[in-house]
């Protein structure tokens, strides 16, 4: 023999794992520490591929990180900070039982502070990553500016996330980069492309919240102390891109001024000063007082002949993206009070359009109700007293329609009192196979310019369509039961057989003149089920882990079908429920 | 009248003790409220006695005099102190107090003589005569000083106020100062105003100290001034607002990323709202009432959707989204709670996925259709068999018949009753002999169908009669009874019977048609299989050792080796050697058949867990493919003799024809391929297709089903 003895768990996987209460002990940190602690420095835990041999041999649940994300926040100097604020408590605490009040006043004023610029620095090394992570940061900074001052969390984070939230809001209007909206039953979502990426963030109504007790506030404001940080420096960088001067300045010599006279209806010019650039009715100061900066023209590089299509299609797209820009340019719009104020205005400036209120409602009102020039009222009542002529009264969800919809729908099915017709989402991108709603197939006709034609008409071609479709799915799933089940082959032959028949009678139904080209049918038909039966065969040889690939991605497939289905059966029994109540209203 | 002077000099000392007591009360009364104190508490240590000053010097001087007339002098006493000193007096709440039962209710006197006691512990007495009501009411009319009368309860009697009185008990009400003189509102004099004056405040001469350091003072410094030297004390910290002050912290974008980036992974963004989420959805997102049931009893964790889509006609009737705070923090949970995996996501075509095989139609000919059905059996049919030339087909039902047909017109040429579920047929493979191994129960018979040329079926009858000559049978094993058929049997065609002693499931010849080899299964025994010599008529067991449930047999139909399938595996023997040349791993459960093919090198198992597997003897002990077509048990297997194919049969009433062809090239693996699926057979209690064959000559195949019938596919 000879040689020292192998000792278990000392190399190989168990030694780059560590456990929670371990990396805990070494950092020398509490638990709430340690958790603030990952939630700033973004390290999370890694399931480990042999849990058993990580643990040790036990299996009792754990949750590992990595040895090399515990040793890296070793040197994290937050890690200082947060004993030297243990300690800073400790001192506060003896001099409060001690009743040494200047002692206490003292240690107060040396209160020990953090900053998290590196961490900022380190996690995101370049602009593009922080902007690309940004999606929750807005979200969350939304929701607690929406908090009230009820202790919940500091009344300082709540004002700053208030004014950063305003500050974003107030880039993305000038810099036009809205693309979608979605009024859900959640909140309000938003999209804007920024740079390149697509950032989502979704808004609540605004009603104060009954706060859940079930929710720990420290971790959400943990997580808000390093959103406000990320997005200050991005919006920082944001603003400077766009050489507006930061922090945001209303634009003295703009031409939508609010009006002077309301003044002082608020208390202080610095107090309001908040409010007015919330108020987003103002557009901002620049850095270079630029007259009118023009989009540099894209310059075209001649390129090989394959790539001339994308080019166009690129160049459609860029068109298109331009005219959305300027979506409500020249529209002059006025908000009812009953309306969401901030959101509208938000989305009505994002495309170019004017936006006034009644001044009662907010500050920042440009001009009165009175003002002949106003194309569209904002109105969400089921009627207004006195209506002007040349103005349409119109329901918010049209604004939200058109953003979507790139275009000015036509106005008549969101009129006062109209019902109205459904919110699509914006997000959603229908595949083949994929159920897509008439109203989605509606407006992708008016953006391809075709007129409402006769709706009957559409509609019953609609449902032709989706008649032809659901029957090849139908013969689709056929096929897919006919090679999993052997058994049921003869009856579902029989079936499929059944089914190509009247599917060629369906289909020769306009080829019936010429009683010729029945055979050839014939062959087409039993080309189709030679091939069917090729494919059943060849399915039969597959692998065992394949064929539960297989099975397991049709399985997949055949339940999207199914939903769709159910789904367009569930509005056709709508619509007919529907068109039986018209009948029996005209009787 | 005396008394009634008396009466009145104590009213009026009643009267002054009032007033007294009034002023008393005024003095008090800006203390009280300085104090901001309990009324009653005051009222308390008015009452209390214990208060030194007034009352003591009243008892001193009361004291002086103790007689009878103490009323009076003191009368005339406190008079005269009133005189002399109503405000000399330090105005503390003082009382003069006569009665000392203190606060009480009066009432408690009421049934005595007595109204309390005097300090010198004397009873104090009522007035001789209470006023009753009526009296009240005459003083009331007639007393023009009734309205100024007070009745001391304490004492008992009545005062009569004086005009000042009055007048100071007004004023109190009207809550002016008690005293008339007193001016509230004089002009203040600022002690310390804005002019400087000449001279100091105070004409204090300054002290030696403050000329001097002080030595405390210098004290207290130096453990200042040794607590900033060593880092103790810090200065006081500029406060800088670190929160809200932006700068471009990405102005120098060094490339260098660092190793950990490569690592990182970005959270998942969360997934987009869909139609159902809309405040306004199309109405098939909507739930219709059992899906909203079933929603409700699902567990939160199974739902699709974590919410109820719900419709508003219009946008100010949206409420708030009561989890929307839930939803944020279950982020922030996810965020830095969660491990995250990278996940490759399978993004495969399920089309790339079928293997590429060569198309059946390449691979013609095989058979395709069924042509011919043969009908005439009443029980299952176990077992079919072609003649070597291909013209007969025999098979054996449990009916307790063996038939022959004609192959090409499906006719039953011939029906022999042998008595008994007949478990197997087996034709001579020899062209040049025309014979039939049948079995059923313990017996093996050997018939002469008589269906063939004349010279073949003379061949025959000379193979078997040339044993008869040969010479005495019955060595060996004892066990194994050969007889001639006689009678009756002899004109069906029967020539011998070969007796076992167990039930006999299985008979197969040998290649060259003068061996057979029948399986008794046993689990217990070797004896097991037999083969037997037909020209000899000879039997031997050739297994001495029980190597488990012999389920069928074969020989290899070019050299002399012998297949053996128990339940798991297949064992080879080479019986020229008498040894076992290999095992095979079947890999399944159960074997219920087994073929060799004709070139020999390859043999196909089928088995009761559905699985046909496909061993290449010079590749491996296991299979070089599992073939899982079925759907169930397995029943029989072939292989064609010319053509490259191979068939199952199952239990699903379906006849899987394959492709299999052979390469002489050892390098290249056997290329097997599914053709056909034949389906022709009904189920029939559970059982379909039993047996299967391929004609000899033709691609074409013969499948027996438990449904009585006979089918040929082409």
């Amino acid at each position: 023999m000879g040689g020292l003895q192998k000792k278990k768990f000392e190399r190989g996987s168990a030694t780059n794992y560590i456990t929670r209460n371990r990396a805990r002990k070494k950092l020398q940190l509490s638990l709430p520490d340690f958790r603030r602690l990952c939630i700033l420095k973004g390290i999370y835990p890694h399931e480990p591929k042999h849990k058993k041999k990580v643990n040790k041999g036990s299996t009792a649940p754990r949750t590992f990180y990595l040895l090399k994300d515990i040793r890296f926040l070793l040197h994290e100097p937050i890690v200082g900070k947060f004993r030297e604020y243990k300690i800073f408590v400790r001192k506060l605490k003896k001099a409060y039982g001690k009743t040494e009040w200047s002692a206490v006043e003292r240690l107060r004023e040396n209160k020990p502070t953090y900053k998290l610029d590196h961490i900022i620095k380190e996690r995101y090394p370049t602009f593009i990553d922080a902007l690309r992570d940004i999606d929750d940061a807005l979200c969350m900074c939304f929701l607690f500016s929406t908090f009230a001052r009820t202790g919940k969390c500091h009344v300082q984070t709540i004002q700053l996330c208030r004014r950063l939230t305003v500050e974003w809001m107030n880039y993305v209007i000038a810099s036009r980069s809205l693309r979608k909206v979605f009024l859900s039953i959640k909140g309000i979502y938003y999209q804007a492309e920024v740079m390149g990426q697509l950032i989502t963030w979704v808004v609540p109504y605004q009603f104060s919240h009954d706060h859940p007790v079930d929710v720990d506030y420290r971790v959400m404001a943990t997580f808000t102390e390093l959103y406000t940080t990320l997005l200050g420096f991005v919006s920082f960088r944001l603003y400077s891109s766009l050489n507006l001067v930061y922090p945001p300045k209303l634009d003295s010599n703009g031409e939508s001024e609010p009006k002077e006279e309301s003044e002082d209806d608020y208390a202080m010019n610095s107090e309001s000063y908040l409010e007015k650039l919330s108020a987003l009715s103002a557009s901002l100061a620049r850095v270079v007082s630029s007259a009118d900066e023009e989009e540099a023209q894209l310059d075209q590089f001649p390129s090989e002949g394959e790539d001339m299509e994308k080019m166009e299609a690129r160049e459609k797209e860029l068109k298109q993206q331009e005219a959305q820009k300027k979506l409500f340019e020249g529209l002059k719009f006025y908000l009812n009070r009953e309306v969401p104020r901030e959101s509208l205005a938000f989305v009505i400036r994002c495309f170019g359009g004017q936006v006034s209120w009644d001044k009662s409602v907010c500050i920042g009102s440009t001009y009165d109700v009175t003002d002949e020039t106003i194309t569209h009222q904002i109105i969400d009542r089921p009627s207004v007293g006195k209506q002007y002529i040349n103005r349409y009264y119109i329901q918010p969800q049209w604004l939200y329609d058109c953003v979507n919809a790139k275009i000015l729908l036509p106005v008549e099915d969101y009129f006062l009192g109209v019902t109205l017709p459904p919110h699509l989402s914006p997000f959603v991108e229908e595949k083949e196979g994929d159920y897509v709603p008439p109203e989605k197939l509606k407006m992708m006709a008016l953006q391809r310019g075709e007129k409402p034609g006769n709706e009957q008409e559409e509609d019953e071609e609609e449902e032709e369509e989706e008649g032809e479709q659901e029957e090849e799915e139908e013969q689709e799933e056929d096929d897919n039961g006919d090679e999993e089940d052997d058994e049921e082959e003869v009856a579902e032959e029989k079936n499929l057989k059944k089914m190509e028949e009247q599917r060629s009678q369906g289909k020769s139904l306009h080829v019936k003149v010429t009683p010729g080209k029945l055979k050839v049918e014939n062959k087409a038909r039993l080309e189709q089920e030679e091939k069917a039966e090729e494919k059943r065969l060849a399915i039969m040889m597959m692998k065992k882990k394949e064929k539960y690939l297989y099975d397991k991605i049709m399985f997949g497939k055949k339940r999207k079908v199914r939903e769709a289905n159910k789904l367009a059966a569930k509005r056709k029994a709508h619509d007919d429920s529907e068109k039986a109540k018209k009948k029996k209203a005209r009787k | 009248m005396k008394k009634a002077g008396g009466k009145t000099a104590l009213k009026r000392s009643k009267e002054e003790d009032e007033e007294q007591n009034q002023i008393f009360n005024f003095n008090r009364k800006p203390a009280d409220e300085d104090k901001d104190d309990d009324l009653s508490d005051s009222e308390d240590s008015v009452y209390s006695g214990l208060e030194d000053s007034g009352s003591d010097s009243e008892e001193e001087e009361g004291s002086d005099d103790n007689d009878d007339k103490m009323k009076e002098k003191k009368e005339g006493e406190v008079s005269e102190e009133k005189k002399k000193h109503e405000y000399e007096h330090d105005s503390s709440d003082e009382e003069d107090i006569r009665n000392t039962v203190g606060n009480i209710p009066m009432e408690w006197y009421k049934d005595f003589p007595h109204i309390g006691y005097n300090l010198d512990g004397k009873k104090i007495y009522k007035p001789i005569r209470n006023k009753d009501e009526l009296d009240d009411f005459l003083d009331k009319m007639e007393n023009p000083e009734y309205w100024r009368t007070v009745h001391d309860k304490q004492t008992g009697s009545d005062i009569v106020l004086s005009d000042d009185q009055v007048e100071l008990v007004n004023r109190l009400q009207r809550g002016q100062f008690g005293d008339v003189n007193f001016n509230e509102y004089e002009p203040m004099v600022e002690f310390f105003s804005s002019d400087v004056m000449i001279h100091p405040v105070t004409n204090r001469p300054a002290d030696k100290r403050s000329f001097i350091p002080s030595l405390t003072e210098k004290e207290k410094v130096s453990k200042l001034v040794h607590a900033i030297k060593m880092g103790w004390i810090k200065p006081r910290r500029v406060e800088d607002d670190g929160r809200g002050r932006y700068y471009n912290l990405w102005a120098s974008e060094d490339s260098s990323i660092l190793a950990r980036h490569k690592m990182h992974l970005p959270a998942p963004k969360i997934p987009l709202p869909g139609h159902h989420e809309s405040y306004n959805p199309p109405p098939e997102y909507l739930f219709t009432d059992e899906e909203r049931a079933l929603w409700e009893q699902q567990d939160p964790a199974d739902r699709k959707l974590p919410f109820v889509p719900r419709k508003y006609s219009s946008l100010r009737q949206v409420p708030a989204f009561s989890q929307f705070i839930h939803e944020r923090f279950e982020r922030c949970l996810d965020l830095y709670l969660c491990p995250r995996q990278r996940k490759m996501r399978v993004n495969v075509n399920p089309e790339d996925l079928i293997p590429q095989l060569p198309k059946p139609k390449d691979l013609q000919p095989f058979p395709t259709t069924r042509s011919l059905v043969y009908r005439g059996h009443s029980g299952l049919v176990r077992s079919i068999s072609v003649s070597p030339s291909g013209q007969w087909l025999a098979s054996g039902s449990d009916d307790g018949s063996v038939r022959f047909w004609e192959v090409c017109s499906s006719r039953c040429m011939k029906t022999v009753q042998v008595g008994g579920a007949v478990k197997s047929v087996a034709w001579n493979p020899n062209p040049s002999v025309c014979l039939l191994a049948v079995a059923l129960d313990s017996v093996v018979l050997i018939l002469s169908p008589s269906l063939a040329d004349k010279q073949v079926i003379l061949s025959s009858e000379r193979l078997l009669s040339a044993q008869q000559e040969g010479e005495e049978p019955a060595e060996g094993n004892g066990s194994v009874v050969w007889s001639e058929a006689e009678g009756e049997e002899l004109n069906q065609g029967l020539r011998l019977k070969i007796q076992h002693p167990k039930a006999v499931h299985q008979v197969v010849w040998h290649a060259k048609g003068d061996y057979l080899a029948s399986v008794m299964p046993d689990n217990t025994s070797h004896l097991q299989v037999y083969i037997h010599q037909l020209s000899r008529r000879r039997s031997q067991n050739p297994f001495s050792r029980n190597k488990g449930l012999v389920q069928c047999i074969s020989f290899h139909p070019i050299r002399p080796y012998f297949f053996v399938a128990t339940q798991r595996s297949i064992r080879i023997y080479n019986l020229v050697k008498q040894e076992m040349t290999k095992k095979l791993q079947t890999n399944s459960k159960w074997i219920s058949s087994m073929a060799v093919h004709p070139g020999g090198d390859h043999v196909i198992c089928g088995s009761y867990d559905c699985k046909l597997s496909w061993f290449d003897l010079d590749l491996s002990t296991k299979p070089y493919k599992m073939l899982r077509h079925h759907k169930k048990a397995v029943r029989g297997v072939a292989y064609h003799r010319l053509y490259p194919l191979f068939a199952s049969a199952s239990d699903d009433g379906s006849v899987i024809v394959c492709h299999g062809t052979v390469y002489n090239d050892l390098l290249q693996n056997p290329l097997i391929v599914p053709v056909k699926v034949l389906r022709g057979h009904v189920m029939t209690h559970d059982l379909g297709v039993l047996d299967v064959t391929f004609h000899p000559t033709q691609p074409w195949v013969f499948s027996s089903g438990a449904d009585s019938t006979i089918c040929l596919f082409t």
